[in-house]
């Protein structure tokens, strides 16, 4: 126990005495916050649109109008050739054509139908998609009034009515999706990084060698190493929640301690992860690079942007070594549906057996003879 | 008299590269026990084994009366070991690394007080109490890594090149720390390439390509080899086993 101590008062005096320190701490990861939770977003706005109007009626401008009605699109142009937008499309200045035909008006007065071409920039398919989903929207709308127009009463909407309700985050808003998720990256890179580097800078400047010829047991100086970035993490993730919550305002529907509870196992898993690298590695800058190996594909893969469940199975299978994706997966069930420790014991348990299992091989690895 | 290092047939191979080349020695209580030869030739390699930091590949260590393969703990506890890679924290006080080792090494709050006062003291480091390890000079930074090394009074202390790169006239105060503890009967295990310091011993080998090529007192190894200085001697040998290699 002494021992440790002794441990943990070195660790403490270096990492508060490196004036880079607590910047890395502190600063590095509220800026972060902040900054990645404005920027990563899936809602699209001010979509720029271009349209070929060939039709120059009175409803091809009123179509128009509807869109420049919407907050959701810009009109960039107006021309007679989708030609015209060859460049344009090209260096992203627009990002949808719609285009709409000569006959356009004279069909929806004799009541025929008439098509009306989109066109999108699909490089991001996934922006795409919604891009076309708000003008699909804009034109069903368009089409319906038309109908009740023509016919007297709505016929489209004497079928089937949808009407959608998004539980957990009722106003789709996207930063209470990513608020949570981009907090446990933040601190998993805090963990990780700083425990890893730590022990390989000892090996560095040499002194692990006199650490190792001293009768000091290999679980006190893992303790000594690993407990004081475990404080500065569960600090870090504090913050950053208090943070999520009065700049952010994102529900914490769940209860605190059971997230600070998990969290303090998921930081453990983290951190031995850090020592493992280290024990595999004899440079900080060859820690540095392993480490970001994992974590970019980690990341990637965590589910933060994209969904896990369309990944290809394969990568699913990839994901069970993958530690924050158990983490998000666990802060998004807990902070916004609410979820118990019952409705998530299988991610607790998979985290622990996660965090012992790399705690024991670190333990393995570390050795005090090389 | 007893025998504070054992070694028999010590053999250390990494891979096809032989380190080691059946070493024999042994080293009484109370001895300063010199560890000669050029960079590479090993030296490094047979303090670690001794110190516990490596594991022999074959052959018979035996340290403070514990064997090399099973009781490297134990070895540990009796021994002090001060390596060529300097190894005090530099972002640390000198007060505050002597407060590090001696706490892992298991000794009293009050114990530790009293070390630092009589380090201090002893090595006249008042006027640097305050500073941080890196901004002390290399000679005072190596004479405070020695005393750091016995902070636990231990009865081997195990030197690897305490004095590379330090300036003569420290380097002579070195030796004087080094015989002081050594005239409390500690054995002093020390590696040097400085020929003029083998004088200082009671005891050297010459190691040469991993192998021993020499071991006596330093006036018996000039007499054998008819040389003026051991200088001479390691030049000789050194030069015999490179030749006949080629």
């Amino acid at each position: 126990m002494r021992t440790i101590f002794f441990l943990l008062q070195k660790e403490f005096i270096q990492i508060f005495r490196n004036k880079m320190m607590l910047p890395i701490i502190f600063v590095m990861p509220i800026i972060q916050l902040l900054i990645l939770s404005y920027t990563a977003t899936f809602e699209i706005k001010n979509a720029d649109i271009a349209f070929v109007d060939l039709s120059q009626s009175r409803s091809s401008r009123e179509l128009i109008a509807k869109f420049k009605g919407s907050p959701f699109f810009t009109i960039k142009g107006n021309a007679f050739s989708i030609k015209q937008y060859d460049k344009s499309m090209l260096n992203g200045d627009i990002d949808i054509i719609i285009k709409i035909p000569n006959d356009f008006e004279s069909s929806l007065l004799n009541g025929r139908s008439t098509f009306v071409q989109l066109i999108s920039d699909a490089v991001n398919g996934s922006a795409a998609n919604l891009m076309t989903a708000y003008a699909l929207q804009i034109l069903f709308d368009f089409n319906r009034n038309i109908i009740t127009e023509t016919y007297g009463k709505d016929l489209m909407s004497s079928q089937i009515k949808i009407l959608p309700r998004y539980w957990f985050n009722p106003e789709l808003n996207y930063k209470t999706y990513m608020v949570p998720g981009i907090l446990v990256l933040l601190v998993s890179l805090i963990g990780a990084f700083l425990s890893g580097m730590n022990v390989v800078r000892e090996k560095e400047i040499g002194t692990i060698e006199q650490l190792n010829v001293t009768p000091i047991k290999k679980y006190q100086f893992i303790i000594g190493k690993l407990f004081p970035f475990w404080v500065i993490a569960m600090v870090d993730l504090i913050f950053g929640l208090i943070l999520a919550k009065l700049v952010f305002a994102i529900p914490i529907l769940g209860s605190v301690a059971l997230i600070l509870g998990v969290a303090a196992i998921y930081m453990i898993l983290v951190l031995a992860f850090g020592l493992f690298i280290s024990t595999i590695t004899d440079t900080q800058q060859q820690a540095m690079f392993i480490a970001w190996f994992f974590f970019v594909i980690f990341i990637i893969m965590s589910g933060l942007f994209t969904p896990v469940e369309g990944m290809p199975k394969w990568a699913q299978i990839i994901n069970i070594i993958n530690p924050i994706a158990y983490f998000i997966d666990f802060m998004r069930l807990v902070m916004l549906k609410g979820a118990d420790f019952v409705d998530v014991q299988m991610q607790i348990l998979k985290i622990t057996v996660y965090a012992i299992t790399m705690l024991g091989l670190s333990i393995i690895r570390y050795r005090k003879n090389a | 008299m007893e025998t504070a290092v054992r070694v028999v047939n010590l053999v250390k191979k990494f891979g096809n590269f032989v380190a080691n080349d059946n070493l024999n020695f042994e080293v009484s209580k109370g001895e300063v026990f010199g560890f000669l030869g050029a960079n590479g030739a090993g030296k490094t390699t047979a303090i670690k084994i001794l110190c516990g930091l490596s594991k022999p590949t074959s052959g018979t260590v035996q340290v403070a009366g514990f064997d090399a393969y099973h009781q490297s703990e134990k070895i540990k506890q009796n021994i002090g070991y001060m390596s060529q890679k300097f190894s005090l924290y530099d972002d640390l006080t000198i007060k505050e690394n002597i407060r590090f080792y001696g706490g892992i090494y298991g000794l009293s709050s009050k114990f530790i007080k009293q070390k630092t006062d009589e380090y201090i003291t002893q090595l006249q480091l008042e006027q640097y109490q305050k500073r941080f390890v890196k901004d002390l000079p290399l000679g005072i930074k190596q004479k405070l890594a020695f005393s750091v090394a016995n902070i636990h009074n231990p009865s081997i202390i195990f030197l690897d090149e305490p004095t590379s790169g330090v300036d003569p006239i420290t380097r002579r105060q070195f030796w004087d720390l080094i015989y002081a503890e050594a005239h409390k009967g500690k054995t002093i295990f020390v590696s040097t390439h400085y020929m003029d310091e083998a004088e200082y011993c009671d005891r050297i080998t010459i190691m040469v390509d991993g192998k021993i090529a020499a071991l006596g007192t330093p006036n018996n190894l000039k007499r054998d080899y008819k040389a003026n200085n051991i200088s001479e001697i390691f030049l000789l040998l050194a030069r015999g086993i490179k030749s006949e290699n080629h």
